[in-house]
């Protein structure tokens, strides 16, 4: 391609040249400032959270002290939501790209995402009004037979409004993250290699388990990790549906709270210092959810070099 | 004809220790019987039936693979159970939440006026009276519905622009150089920012630029605007890249300058796709509830100044009418707001995904003859 010669000759037109592509130059590195911005104003804004006095925190003993509980129900919520949501989207995956008839794989794709497409307050609504009450006798059943396991310990919360209930909601929000990534892996298997499987007379389960899992492996752990990016910064699943309170080791009791949740139900209300420490542990929600997506992106570009997969 | 010989036909050695084609038929039956017959014993209820249902069709199923076609075939056929049957689990939600929805939703909003008002003057004591059989409910969501309007509008008319000409950067000037290899990167890694840190950061700059508190429209639509940039980029330079390079070339042996031809070339020939990614884009936006918490506050009235003032959306309307009903002894008329509501927002996103469709099979350039 000469095309780079055609544009630098003379004549008018130049200048339309230049102005365009300046305008598209801009645009891009607009989008790098809005990133920084993103990470410079949210520390301007939350360096009073770190320098005030511990007393003045919420909780009176320092920002460490009021951001570690909510940082671990976090990474609770979201690691029973992947606990649920990965087989179950792996399994959408493999169904859609290699069990179910080529005419109805399409639409069925189609179906999954809609429920990427429903917005999250609506799932926190769901949440909250229908499925703690279905579940909650199941809370009960789990309480008295399963009640020596810390994470069942008793008694069960009246209301189901607990952080297994968020986390149940939230893998419904992540499936179909995960799902339409491994999907699009899966279907980039090299053909040769399924066709070769099958020729010696695997199974079709033989067949993906030697052909195809190997092969999407990288993208099945990258998908996961975007999954999981997205369920440690949902709020409104878990703002609607748990009851919070203070940490506990039991997932069927109310208590527990997420970084996103908490900011959600006290911003609106906050003013002074409380402004500074919902920003601060937003900041800490970036920084995590920011180091998860970037390792995630690391394997997927990593694995791009040799399968062409993106 | 065949169906009449079958019964004389012999058995052929490949085919010897085969489940007949009828078997998952007769396993599904009996497995429905008995399902139905042990919850019959503990209280019948559909959901019970359908999970006994599967779980004793699948035992069965493999079972009598295992008796008869030995273990690969059955762990094959545990294997289809397993990835059929978690299919099956993903659509109960959905399912689930449509249906709670509907059920919920249809009496709110046939509710007259339920459309047309806004919350002005609609206190606890209307509702009090409502839920005693006293009178309608009154109050409705024409404020939330004209928040939610424009702050998107807003959102959208920000972020295409930017979206657009980066998309075009990456594709037409980016050659894969630093500058362009880190934009992917960072758009990639911004389309994880959680929805609520992209509405701290809105309200945390216009804190610091206007005055602390600062709470519009525009700073909702500036969060929004965070969230939508790099969806737009995505989809845009996926549509970018399809464009045959042969019309590139076509247009530059002509003598047609670089942003003339992509102006008149390029974007004409991909405008299907990028216009249905935006709608996608404005789908996934609309139904954005934190960022607008912490950045437009809470309105009951309705506001037409996205600049000044408060202002309501769908999705704020929904959480604080579930979260602080108008009537904290009463919550059901809030409640059916809610769902009304709810409702409303399922449809607008429904209509905006299937309007997607439709853009990207009625505009797609024609195909030669």
């Amino acid at each position: 391609m000469t095309t780079t010669s055609l544009t630098s000759s003379r004549g008018a037109g130049r200048a339309g040249d230049k102005v365009f592509s300046g305008a598209t130059l801009a645009a891009g590195c607009l989008i790098l400032a809005v990133l920084f911005g993103v990470a410079l104003f949210l520390v301007i804004q939350a360096i009073p959270a770190f320098t005030a006095p511990a007393a003045d925190i919420q909780g009176g003993k320092g920002f460490f002290a009021y951001i570690w509980p909510i940082v671990v129900g976090t990474l609770i919520a979201a690691i029973i939501a992947l606990v649920i949501a990965t087989p179950i989207a792996i399994g959408v995956a493999l169904f859609i790209s290699h069990y179910a008839p080529r005419k109805l794989a399409s639409g069925l794709g189609y179906v999954v995402d809609l429920l990427a497409a429903i917005p999250s307050v609506i799932y926190g609504a769901w949440g909250a009004a229908f499925l703690a009450k279905e579940i909650a006798p199941a809370y009960d059943w789990l309480a008295t037979n399963m009640g020596w396991l810390p994470i069942f310990h008793g008694p069960a919360s009246a209301t189901g409004k607990t952080i297994l209930t968020a986390g149940i909601v939230l893998s419904v929000m992540v499936l179909p993250i995960i799902t339409s990534l491994s999907r699009e892996i899966f279907l980039q298997t090299p053909k040769l290699h399924e066709e070769a499987a099958l020729a010696l007379g695997a199974t079709r389960w033989e067949m993906i388990k030697m052909a195809v899992l190997p092969f999407a492996r990288p993208g099945i752990i990258s998908a996961v990790m975007l999954g999981l990016g997205r369920a440690l910064g949902e709020t409104m699943a878990v703002a609607l549906v748990l009851s919070s309170g203070a940490l506990t080791a039991s997932l069927i009791q109310s208590g527990n709270q997420t970084i996103a949740a908490e900011i959600a139900l006290n911003f609106p209300e906050a003013s002074g210092l409380k402004v500074s420490t919902l920003i601060a542990a937003g900041l800490v929600l970036f920084v995590i959810t920011l180091a998860v997506n970037m390792v995630a992106r690391w394997i997927i570009s990593r694995h791009k070099e040799f399968s062409g997969a993106n | 004809m065949t169906s009449t010989l079958t019964p004389a036909r012999k058995r052929s050695a490949l085919t010897k220790g085969q489940l007949p084609k009828f078997a998952p038929y007769v396993v599904l039956a009996v497995a429905l019987v008995l399902g139905a017959a042990i919850l019959a014993l503990i209280g019948f209820n559909a959901f019970g039936w359908g999970i006994v249902s599967a779980i004793l069709f699948a035992a069965g199923l493999v079972g009598w693979s295992a008796a008869v076609e030995g273990s690969r075939k059955a762990k094959d056929k545990l294997a289809t159970c397993l990835v059929v049957g978690s299919f099956l689990v993903a659509l109960l939600p959905l399912i689930s939440v449509i249906w709670t929805v509907l059920v919920n939703g249809i009496p709110g909003i046939i509710t007259p006026g339920f459309l047309g008002t806004s919350m002005n003057g609609v206190t606890g004591v209307y509702d009090n009276r409502a839920a005693e059989g006293g009178g309608p409910v009154l109050g409705g969501i024409y404020h939330a519905l004209l928040g939610t309007v424009q702050i998107t509008l807003l959102a959208t008319v920000i972020s295409v622009p930017v979206g657009l000409l980066t998309a075009i950067y990456l594709v037409e000037y980016g050659n894969d150089r630093p500058l362009a290899r880190a934009i992917t990167f960072f758009v990639d890694v911004m389309t994880g920012i959680p929805s609520i840190v992209a509405g701290l950061f809105a309200a945390a700059f216009f804190f610091a630029v206007v005055g602390p508190g600062t709470k519009t429209g525009a700073v909702a639509a500036v969060a929004l605007s965070v969230l939508m940039i790099p969806v737009v980029v995505r989809s845009s330079e996926e549509m970018l890249k399809i464009v045959p390079n042969e019309l590139r070339e076509a247009a530059y042996a002509l003598g047609v300058r670089k942003w003339r031809t992509i102006l008149k070339v390029v974007i004409p020939t991909a405008i299907s796709g990028i216009a249905s990614g935006v709608t996608l884009a404005i789908a996934r936006v609309i139904g954005e509830t934190a960022p607008i918490l912490v950045t437009a506050g809470f309105a009951t009235s309705i506001n037409n100044n996205v600049f000044g003032g408060w202002m309501a959306s769908l999705p704020t309307f929904i959480y604080t009418q579930i979260l602080n009903p108008t009537s904290p002894s009463n919550p059901d008329p809030s409640s059916q707001r809610a769902w009304g509501a709810a409702l409303v927002l399922i449809i607008l996103v429904m209509l905006l995904n299937l309007g997607a469709r439709l853009i990207a099979r009625v505009f797609a350039p024609k195909t030669g003859r």
